[in-house]
């Protein structure tokens, strides 16, 4: 078993046994920390498919993040008021169901986003993926139906088949699993020929044209997959704060995803993942000392970026390999 | 005489006020070493380009087997079979020589939607992969990333990825640069075995390679093909010997 | 436009049948173009410095909105404690100039060789700096900064209306700095260099300039446009932390319409945005209220027009990736 290997399997253990422990000993603060950690780190899987894999620099993943909170809360919220969405389609508050369509409508959004912003690359990709999760946002805040500046509550979780979501540890092994099966999809892609092309394309696209694969269709489906993962992330986001807002779409979010993703090690199987303790317990221990704790998270991030690159995994697990 | 597989029309491109490529036209037949030469800046590189599709023609026109592939970008025009080699070798420096060439292989498959299986235990892509680095032996360097291969073996992998495309034409830019005189004649040999593959349109600068390999040579200055003919009419040609073999000399 | 014109009194009710002539839809008109005028200049100056960084350095700056803060703050505190508004002004121009020196100096020339992922990123950690430092130094509450005195009152327009001095004045400020920069870049020896520094880094070394000084000078000359953008528009908003965001966000979307790296592209990219998009929240909820009810017209319409200028870009972008003016082939 390779070094990375052995340090992945820990952070995944560890991930699960603090939850458990904190449940045992009647702490269930730290299972919604640990759930958290958990749906950040998912959010950030997604992210990690376009930007690690694929080079593609996203800053408006806010954006797919954002929409899937907003699927879960407007299907709830219908669903609540026993409202159907539009003509005779129902709402409705089971997981499964809401996460199939939070993870399809970021998709959806993201196809046309993508097919606009990949025909450009470098800062302008950049940029305009900003300014279409901008779109997004401004849209949001002054659409009143759902809530515009002031967000949308949830009165309860939404429900999963033979699970009570209310109590913090259910609902944190739901998003565990989650998590799991996304770092499992996520690890099959990066081996397969979808994966192979593109890697290929963030290495060298113009290779990748030469032999007769167009580099855009690549980028444009990994783009697709990976707004999808973060919508899913999203969904599961309200769920646990039952609330969503403008904030979830704010491009502080997008910030927030990619510094996850360089705390933990890009392009790393389980980056996102230590990223997010990372970053996560940052908030929390210095959120704890004193009120200002984003001017000291800056401090770290500006340090880290200067001097210490390749993020947790870099420094845990050594250089990345590609047979 | 057989069709041409390449057909190039009068083929115009300009920088500004500078003619880069003004109106050439050739043809790359079967069987064929067609060799490009000229002295440097003469524009057979953005001749290179527009007919593998990294730069558009400004007019005139390019058939590849007789269909018109002028608004085809480069994957288009590499999916139809013109495997092209890069001037300064252009690989997935991660990727090891292996992955390089089964991206080839792949993408003759037509398969790059397929998210699941993985490629190292997929023996449709290692073996046919493995294959072309056996035919430029460096299968001993396989699992080396490109990244860490010397120049002379990143000008071979170029040539088995082309390889592993089963084109119908090879571009070649330049592919004895940096080889050393011994390299160079071995890939001379090499090359020479290839034109009952597929013909091939040969940018190069080593002479002895382009009298040994070609079947028929153009020479191009200033954007212009002033010469195009036999090995022994351009070698014997007044104007070519001035314009170009004399500078050489 | 008699058709738009009805919608536009269903959705403003206030003022009376009768003074819905023509020529009060025409004042009206005129007011927002200038408008729209007015916040395409300010948006000129936030541009203006990022692309020309951009151009120079080949740096994305995102902690750019934090250097319009800064201008912001120092305009207003310094006008609190003289009492006067030009000596604020004075200041933010030396106070964002000085900071972007003190940055440029200290983090950014670190990041002229690294991927853009690094810059991103470092200029984002930057924003959480400058952002919760400014809150730190003047409190969550905003500040206000009142407009001076010598440029108090209003114009009358054609056809009735007054529009506000002030906002004539930022008018005039963003032409005087479009024509400035024109004659700085074409005429000067630091224009020549900055010239030499976008087509050729080499070349400049050649020329025995000192390209760590050029690079600083340039990025305190954009830190000083973006603080004046800031201290100008900071009488008419309040100021406060995270002012700087949105309208860099805008200064985004200018230049990649006008094409990175372009003064030129900046400017035109800023009077099409300013201007779109306040004519598009000024014109969409009325020419919908001419197929649906005033109070629905009036939602829906600003929820689109707050996602027009962003269509713009897309369909600008599909016929021009690079912009209108890009500055490389």
């Amino acid at each position: 078993m390779s070094r990375e290997t052995t340090v992945n399997l820990l952070l995944a253990l560890l991930l699960l046994g603090t939850p458990l422990l904190a449940a045992g000993l009647g702490e269930p603060f730290y299972v919604t920390l640990a759930t958290r950690v958990t749906v950040l780190a998912l959010a950030a899987v997604g992210l990690n498919l376009a930007l690690g894999l694929g080079g593609l620099l996203s800053f408006g993943h806010a954006a797919f993040f954002g929409l899937g909170g907003y699927v879960a809360g407007i299907l709830a919220t219908h669903a609540f008021n026993a409202e159907p969405l539009f003509a005779d389609i129902p709402a409705t508050t089971s997981m499964p169901l809401i996460w199939v369509t939070a993870a399809a409508v970021a998709g959806l959004v993201a196809l046309p986003i993508g097919a606009v912003s990949l025909r450009t690359s470098g800062v302008y990709f950049i940029m305009i993926t900003l300014a279409f999760a901008q779109m997004i946002y401004y849209f949001a805040i002054s659409w009143p139906a759902y809530g515009g500046e002031d967000g949308l509550s949830l009165s309860m979780r939404n429900a999963f088949p033979g699970v009570n979501t209310a109590k913090p540890l259910p609902y944190f092994l739901i998003c565990y699993a989650a998590l799991m099966a996304a770092l499992l999809l996520f690890r099959a892609i990066e081996g397969s020929r979808f994966g192979s092309a593109l890697q290929a394309a963030r290495q060298n696209g113009t290779r990748l044209a030469a032999v007769g694969i167009a580099p855009f269709h690549i980028r444009l489906v990994a783009f697709a997959v990976s707004a999808m993962i973060t919508g899913l992330a999203g969904a599961l986001y309200a769920d646990l704060n039952r609330f969503v807002g403008p904030s979830m779409l704010s491009w502080h979010m997008s910030g927030e995803l990619i510094v996850l993703i360089i705390l933990g090690g890009k392009g790393r199987l389980f980056g996102p993942v230590a990223g997010a303790m990372v970053f996560v317990f940052f908030e929390y221990v210095l959120g704890g000392i004193t009120e200002r704790w984003q001017f000291f998270l800056g401090l770290i991030l500006l340090g880290i970026v200067l001097f210490a690159r390749g993020g947790l995994l870099g420094l845990l697990s050594g250089k990345p390999r590609h047979v | 005489m057989s069709e041409p597989v390449l057909e190039i029309r009068d083929l115009r491109k300009s920088f500004g006020a500078l003619k880069a490529t003004d109106g050439v036209s050739l043809d790359l037949r079967p069987g064929q070493i067609h060799a490009l030469i000229g002295p440097n800046g003469a524009g057979k590189s953005t001749l290179i380009h527009q007919i593998a599709g990294s730069l558009k023609a400004d007019s005139g026109t390019i058939r590849f087997l007789g269909e018109d592939i002028g608004n085809l970008d480069m994957a288009a025009r590499a999916r139809l079979g013109l495997a092209r080699s890069f001037q300064i070798s252009s690989l997935a420096q991660e990727f090891s020589a292996l992955r390089n060439v089964m991206l080839a292989v792949q993408a003759r498959q037509g398969s790059s939607f397929r998210f699941f299986r993985q490629v190292t235990r997929d023996k449709d892509l290692t073996e046919p992969a493995m294959a072309m680095l056996e035919r430029v032996d460096l299968a001993a360097r396989a699992h080396v990333p490109a990244a860490e291969l010397s120049h002379g073996e990143r000008r071979q992998l170029e040539i088995a990825i082309a390889l592993a495309l089963a084109p119908n034409a090879f571009l070649l830019d330049e592919p004895m640069a940096g080889m050393g005189p011994e390299g160079s004649k071995r890939l001379t040999t090499f090359l020479d075995g290839l034109r009952h593959e597929a013909p091939m349109l040969l940018v190069e600068h080593d002479m002895d390679a382009v009298f040994a390999l070609a079947d028929r040579i153009s020479v191009l200055v200033y954007g212009r093909i002033i010469a195009s003919g036999t090995v022994d009419e351009i070698r014997s040609d007044p104007e070519v010997r001035r314009a170009y073999l004399g500078e050489a000399a | 436009m008699p058709g738009l014109h009805a919608g536009i009194r269903s959705v403003i009710h206030v003022l009376p049948n009768e003074a819905w002539t023509g020529l009060l839809f025409t004042a009206l008109l005129i007011e927002q173009l200038l408008n729209g005028l007015q916040l395409g200049v300010m948006l000129f100056l936030m541009a203006a410095g990022l692309t020309l960084i951009f151009g120079v350095m080949g740096l994305i700056n995102l902690a750019h909105g934090s250097l319009y803060m800064i201008g912001a703050f120092a305009c207003a505190t310094v006008a609190a404690a003289t009492g006067s508004f030009w000596i604020g002004l004075i200041a933010s121009l030396a106070a964002a100039a000085g900071v972007g020196a003190i940055i440029e100096v200290a983090v950014i020339r670190r990041l002229y060789d690294r991927d853009h992922l690094d810059q991103v990123l470092a200029t984002f950690a930057l924003i959480l700096i400058l952002s919760e430092g400014a809150r730190w130094l003047f409190g969550s509450f905003p500040l206000y900064l009142d407009i001076p005195l010598l440029l108090q009152g209003a114009v009358p327009l054609p056809g009735g209306g007054q529009y506000q001095l002030y906002r004539l004045a930022i008018i005039g400020v963003g032409i005087a700095v479009a024509v400035g920069l024109y004659l700085l870049i074409s005429r000067t020896r630091l224009g020549m260099r900055i010239r030499a520094g976008e087509s050729d880094r080499e070349m400049i070394g050649a020329l025995g300039v000192d390209i760590g000084t050029l690079y600083t000078v340039v990025f305190a000359l954009g830190a000083a446009l973006a603080g004046l953008a800031g201290a100008l528009v900071g009488a008419l908003q309040s100021v406060q932390v995270g002012m700087g965001e949105p309208v860099l966000i805008l200064a985004f979307v200018v230049i990649v319409i006008g094409g990175i790296g372009s003064i030129k592209g900046a400017l035109v990219g800023a009077v099409i945005v300013g201007v779109v998009d306040t004519m598009g929240r000024f014109l969409l909820p009325s020419l919908l209220a001419l197929t649906m009810p005033a109070s629905q017209a009036t939602t829906i319409g600003a929820a689109l027009a707050s996602m027009l200028i962003y269509v713009v870009m897309a369909l600008i972008l599909a016929f021009r990736p690079s912009g209108l003016f890009a500055a490389q082939a």
